[in-house]
């Protein structure tokens, strides 16, 4: 990337042009907005701000209403998360018109990127199964906390609506729980523990109805897959955890084998 | 000097803002009488401190008073009444002011505000040889607080905050009780740090 021609260099938004200590840093980019990271209140609290650039080709009023109502949903949904108890970041401030949103900074690597690692930068060839197939048991325990913690998400009646290891974060143990073990296996075991927080909550809903849930998790299950072929089959135990932390989760995984079934879409429109 | 001069994060450099905490305040009635008066000299933020959490609570209603000083959105007349109401987490302005302003009789410990921004520009084509307005330098402040707060300064500390908090009625303020993530703590020192962040989120939520 940096052989490239240097970056396009996006305005600002007008909250992050004032002074602070340490300026701010694009973290990524999407279609819909621009997250970076900045400084809440102290240089000492780190935090994620999110921001939504108003779009020139939608109609000035229309443009200004989606976007306010777009920012205040993920908030609505990220208050009721945390007050539930579901792994997510906690809200800092926002200005709805501004289109900002500031969030707490998560420490860490995706959850698709702590897997890979785990998995080794081999290419994808996951016919054959591994001679010396290491102890699995770190991966597996990933898997419950994912589940986990869709679990509690869709306990608490919240679809997140874009599920993929992309969209979650390994927040690392305070104290590192696998000191004792060094060398390579210690790396590996380290890059797959953590806390999963989920972020992201930008096409989130709420919503109660199993159908919702059983898509949430289709779209992780096919997401899963393609992102990480060779860790496919261990997706049952995302299923399993799923189930234990959250008790009508029966229903969704018999919903979910219609979704397989038929694709995301139910109504064949858009 | 007790006041302090703090720098928040992403606010214009032509703005500052001093914090102090008083202890036992004897004529805090005073007090919420020059706010009532709209007295012009008492322009300052006076919070019941036994509301107040942490020091992070408090400057996050101050940047969020300034945001919306900045912008025009003020909803009260002025900043340091917008910041009272920014520590609240509902739309009701009197019960912010009962809540987190002085109540007359009640309150002992205050936490002062006080937020200092240059007046908005006059037009260049109107006289231009009147002299800028000065502002109050941080002595002046303080001179004048430290002569109308009759009480004992200490500095703004979180520890200091904490000896004046009063958690049960901030767990019902900003409906706290009966929570979930909080059921799960056992620990009281992560139990504080978990409401704090409840708290900010309240806060900055306000208005949706």
């Amino acid at each position: 990337m940096a052989t490239h021609a240097p970056p396009v260099e996006f305005a600002l938004p007008q909250v992050l042009t004032y002074p602070a200590s340490t300026p701010p840093f694009l973290v990524a980019q999407g279609a819909e907005g621009r997250l970076y990271k900045t400084t809440h209140i102290t240089s000492s609290r780190p935090c994620a701000l999110k921001y939504r650039p108003s779009k020139s080709y939608r109609h000035p009023i229309l443009d200004a209403r989606l976007t306010k109502a777009r920012i205040q949903a993920e908030a609505k949904v990220l208050d009721r998360c945390c007050r539930e108890g579901v792994p997510v970041p906690a809200v800092y401030a926002l200005d709805a018109g501004g289109g900002w949103l500031m969030m707490e900074w998560v420490d860490g690597v995706p959850v698709r990127q702590g897997i890979n690692v785990w998995l080794g930068e081999r290419p994808e060839d996951d016919a054959v199964p591994d001679a010396e197939v290491a102890d699995e048991t770190p991966l597996v325990d990933l898997m419950n906390r994912i589940g986990e913690a869709v679990g509690a998400l869709h306990r608490t009646g919240v679809i997140h609506g874009d599920l993929t290891t992309s969209n979650m974060m390994l927040r690392p143990w305070a104290g590192g729980q696998s000191n004792g073990v060094s060398g390579e296996d210690g790396e590996k075991k380290k890059a797959v523990g953590g806390d999963v927080i989920l972020i992201d909550f930008g096409l989130a809903t709420q919503s109660v109805a199993d159908e919702d849930r059983a898509v949430d998790l289709y779209v992780l299950e096919r997401a899963f897959a393609s992102t990480h072929p060779r860790a496919e089959r261990l997706f049952t135990h995302v299923l399993e955890a799923y189930k234990q932390a959250y008790k009508k989760a029966p229903s969704v995984i018999h919903k979910l084998e219609d979704v397989r079934m038929r694709g995301r879409k139910k109504s064949m429109l858009g | 000097m007790s006041l302090e001069t703090i720098q928040i994060e992403h606010v214009p450099a032509t703005h500052r803002v001093h914090v102090a905490l008083f202890r036992d305040v004897s004529n805090a009635d005073f007090l919420q009488s020059q706010l009532l008066a709209r007295n012009a000299d008492f322009e300052y933020a006076f919070i019941d401190a036994s509301s107040v959490a942490s020091r992070l609570q408090l400057l996050s209603a101050v940047y969020r008073a300034l945001t919306n000083l900045i912008d025009g959105t003020l909803q009260t007349n002025n900043v340091h009444s917008e910041v009272v109401i920014s520590l609240s987490p509902s739309n009701n302005i009197a019960e912010a002011y009962r809540r987190w302003g002085i109540t007359l009789g009640k309150t002992k410990d205050i936490v002062v505000a006080k937020i200092i921004y240059p007046p908005s520009l006059p037009s260049p084509s109107e006289d231009s040889t009147a002299p800028a307005p000065t502002l109050p330098t941080t002595e002046d402040i303080w001179a004048h607080l430290s002569e109308n707060v009759k009480g004992t300064p200490v500095p703004l500390s979180d520890e200091q905050i904490s000896k004046s908090t009063d958690w049960p009625k901030l767990r019902k303020y900003y409906a706290l009780n009966g929570l979930p993530v909080l059921a799960k703590i056992t620990d009281e020192a992560a139990k504080v740090k978990e409401m704090e962040r409840l708290i900010i989120m309240r806060m900055a939520l306000r208005g949706l």
